[in-house]
């Protein structure tokens, strides 16, 4: 006789859901500066520990402290800061905008800003991001001209992408950034062989690919690692973990007792998880990674540690599922807060010159908000002739899509 | 509509294989950017032997092995074409793509459009297809109606030896993502159904004669594989060559067509034999429902109504999986076919 109970499925659940407070214990803190910085000839098994731990520089005063607290030059980290300041200005105008119909969508990265921003300032000239939508901080710290970004999220007549593409869906190739695919997880694998391609041409450049929690479910998140290793591409490997994936806890993708640095491990990959609100961790672990990869030395995953401080997108209401104050809660604070806190303690910003730098960014926003708007709004139907729909879907229009286009009369 | 041979130099007899691996070959010299991998498509030379060589002559950063994983070869494949490689990768059989599904229709199709040019995939994806092998459900299937629907796309498939080389060449040259599929029945000799008859090898076949070095046989042209008077026949990999035994067996004057480019494709000549012989018969492989024939037949009916004497006749495989011991009743083989040519001539 079996002496065995029934089984029980087990789905797992976050701890906080609305009305209940997100016990955030799983997170498994370090202290700052707690973290060893390895050399870049690491071996990927010698950074498993690193894989389990969190790698943080400033520490609750906003002092630099430890390992990873890198000499950087003032100058870029004011950048940083206004990179991080435009990215929540431009996504808080743009949710109105939405609001007012003048687009159709939006999504913001609120609570995320340090991770592109310290990212993209880490990268060189000619280095390509393979993006999904919610690094819109890897353009602002790329200086990309916002009148571009919001004829791409207006859908008008000066739309780079000709109003083909859901508001978001950018692609700057001039400024290293992948256009971006509505189909999750597909550009980790990509940037993989961009790296590749790099490799074979012995080239310098190298690539960093970008993916949320939720989307390492995708077969294409464990090609890509399992590509990345066996061929030691020149690869920058993000997992962004912001805690959620539109309604469903990172336990549902499988972050339950475990990391998503952890994967990497697991494939042969040097991982390290990160603070993604500590600017200056995101900044060495990012240099860090970018030099291993431009040395040759192969790939790196990166887990950040992150929270998806605002709504998945313009469509999402997330007290529907979790904690209304959720963000206030979580260990790891807001990025700009903390490096506000940081730049003030070094002598090298104010709260006078927040608040006009803040001032001056929403004014170059709204400046470039109405610019955009003189090219149409897609409420105002001044959008890209019809006539473009048939283009670049080949190089060169095939006799059908022309048969097409003069059916439609255009 | 080309001539199948337009090109004057020295050619020397070659299977299919050898013509494909002519074509890798050649693109290989000529194009610093171009790369070839796939499964077991290094050091070994790739299961059909159509990469044999190739690595030992350019080097492993040109031609190399990969994981298996189709989505991880197309997917890398379309970040190198983004960087500005020309990718050739290797499905090991068309009926494993599916993995790369995603990859294939979301990003290697979309990619021009959606960036409104700013980045492109310019690959080419070569995967054996078709059956008449013993190759069961999963070594045999006619997977080209599910890319011929995806727009974006280029799906080629050549039936012979001078034909395989020169649309490859000109596949790779394209600017476009284009599916390349061969028929694995065809990469040792022609075959036209006769299952139980010893197979005649392209040395023994005109067009398995191939010039030595580069030619193209240019997208979007058909062949008329043979010239017809009485029905049109559209077909495209092995069945040109059982519609072909079926216009010897029945004795009727069709004209065959073979379209080696299914889409886009070449309605031109399609459309101008249609008119000429009012009757039209379309052959494939792949399973009837929303097969490519459907689109064939749909494009005879809308261009030609006033022409046609009789209804368009599909000869396809059957609506079920591609089955293992009854092959030959799955396989459309030439009795099948030429009982169509004799419907389609006898409806009134
Ligand atoms: C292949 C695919 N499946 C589903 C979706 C719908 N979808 C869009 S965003 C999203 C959640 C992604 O979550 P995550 O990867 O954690 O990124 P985050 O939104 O948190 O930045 C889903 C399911 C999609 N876009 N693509």
């Amino acid at each position: 006789m079996s002496q065995c109970k029934p089984l029980t499925l087990h789905v797992p659940e976050p701890s906080g859901r609305p009305g209940h407070e997100t016990d955030f214990s799983y997170l498994h803190l370090a202290e700052a500066g707690a973290v060893r910085r390895p050399p870049l000839e690491v071996l990927p098994s010698d950074t498993s520990d690193l894989a389990y731990a969190l790698v943080r520089v400033l520490d609750d005063d906003g002092n630099a402290v430890g390992p990873w607290a890198a000499d950087i030059d003032r100058e870029l980290l004011r950048r940083g800061m206004r990179a991080m300041m435009k990215t929540r200005i431009f996504d808080a105008r743009m949710v109105i905008a939405q609001r007012q119909k003048k687009m159709s969508f939006y999504m913001q990265s609120l609570g995320e800003e340090a991770i592109g921003t310290a990212h993209a300032l880490a990268l060189q000239e000619g280095d390509m991001c393979f993006p999904t939508y919610r690094q819109q901080s890897l353009l602002m710290a790329r200086d990309v001209p916002l009148v571009d970004l919001i004829c791409q999220l207006l859908s008008n007549q000066r739309d780079p992408m000709k109003g083909r593409q859901l508001p978001v869906l950018y692609s700057v190739r001039a400024a290293g950034f992948f256009s971006i695919s509505g189909n999750l997880a597909t550009q980790f694998i990509q940037a993989v062989g961009w790296g590749m391609a790099s490799a074979i041409k012995g080239d310098t450049k190298i690539a960093s690919a970008w993916i949320g929690d939720g989307s390492t479910a995708e077969s294409d998140f464990h090609t890509a690692l399992t590509f990345a290793h066996v061929y030691q591409a020149p690869v920058i490997l993000n997992v962004v973990n912001n805690q959620w994936a539109i309604s469903t806890f990172q336990t549902l993708a499988g972050g339950e007792s475990t990391t998503f640095a952890a994967r990497g491990i697991g494939c042969g990959i040097a991982s390290l998880r990160v603070d993604g609100n500590d600017f200056l961790a995101v900044y060495a672990a990012s240099r860090w990674a970018a030099e291993r990869a431009r040395s040759n030395l192969g790939p790196t995953l990166i887990e950040w540690i992150t929270y998806r401080a605002g709504p998945h997108s313009t469509s999402d209401d997330p007290s529907k599922y979790r904690p209304a104050d959720d963000w206030s809660h979580f260990p790891l604070g807001d990025p700009i807060a903390r490096l506000k806190q940081h730049l003030i303690r070094i002598g090298a910003w104010s709260e006078q010159e927040h608040q006009d730098t803040e001032k001056e960014l929403e004014a170059q926003v709204i400046a470039a908000q109405k610019e955009a708007e003189r090219y149409g709004t897609l409420a105002s139907g001044q959008i890209p002739s019809p006539a473009t729909m048939f283009e670049d879907v080949y190089k060169d229009m095939p006799e059908h899509l022309r048969q097409q286009r003069r059916q439609l009369g255009v | 509509m080309a001539a199948q041979k337009d090109v004057k130099s020295e050619t020397i007899p070659m299977t299919m294989i050898q013509a494909l691996r002519s074509a890798m070959d050649i693109m290989l010299e000529r194009d610093s950017n171009v790369v070839i991998f796939g499964e077991d498509v290094g050091f070994f030379g790739g299961v059909f032997r159509c990469t044999d060589g190739l690595q030992a002559k350019y080097g492993p950063s040109r031609v190399f092995d990969a994981p298996i994983s189709e989505g991880g070869i197309v997917g890398a494949a379309v970040g190198m074409a983004a960087y500005g490689l020309r990718p050739v990768v290797e499905i090991q059989f068309a009926d494993y793509f599916y993995p790369a599904s995603d990859q294939i229709v979301s990003e290697a199709a979309r990619l021009r459009y959606r960036s409104a040019g700013e980045f492109t995939a310019s690959m080419t994806i070569r995967m054996p297809c078709g059956g008449g092998i013993y190759g069961g459900q999963t070594h045999s299937q006619s997977p080209e109606a599910l890319f011929t629907h995806v727009c974006g796309l280029r799906t080629v498939m050549p039936s012979n030896p001078y034909d395989a080389k020169g649309l490859l060449i000109a596949s790779i040259e394209n600017d476009d993502p284009v599916i390349f599929l061969e028929p694995k029945r065809l990469y040792n000799g022609p075959f036209d159904g006769h299952h139980d008859q010893p197979v005649v090898p392209w040395s023994k076949h005109p067009l398995g004669e191939v010039p030595e070095g580069y030619y193209t046989v240019p997208l979007e042209s058909a062949a008329i594989y043979r010239p017809g008077a009485e029905l049109t026949v559209l077909t495209y990999g092995t069945m040109v060559f059982v519609s072909a035994a079926a216009a010897r067996e029945t004795g009727i004057d069709a004209e065959i067509i073979d379209l080696r480019s299914l889409w886009p494709l070449d309605l031109e000549t399609i459309v101008a034999s249609v008119k000429k012989t009012g009757r039209c018969v379309v052959v494939h492989e792949a399973t009837r429902t929303s097969g490519f024939g459907a689109e064939l037949a749909a494009l005879v009916q809308e261009h030609c109504f006033y022409h046609l004497e009789a209804p368009i006749e599909r000869v396809t495989g059957w609506d079920t999986p591609y089955p293992h011991a009854q092959e030959w009743a799955y396989f459309p083989g030439p009795d099948r076919v030429g009982a169509a040519f004799k419907r389609a001539l006898e409806a009134r």
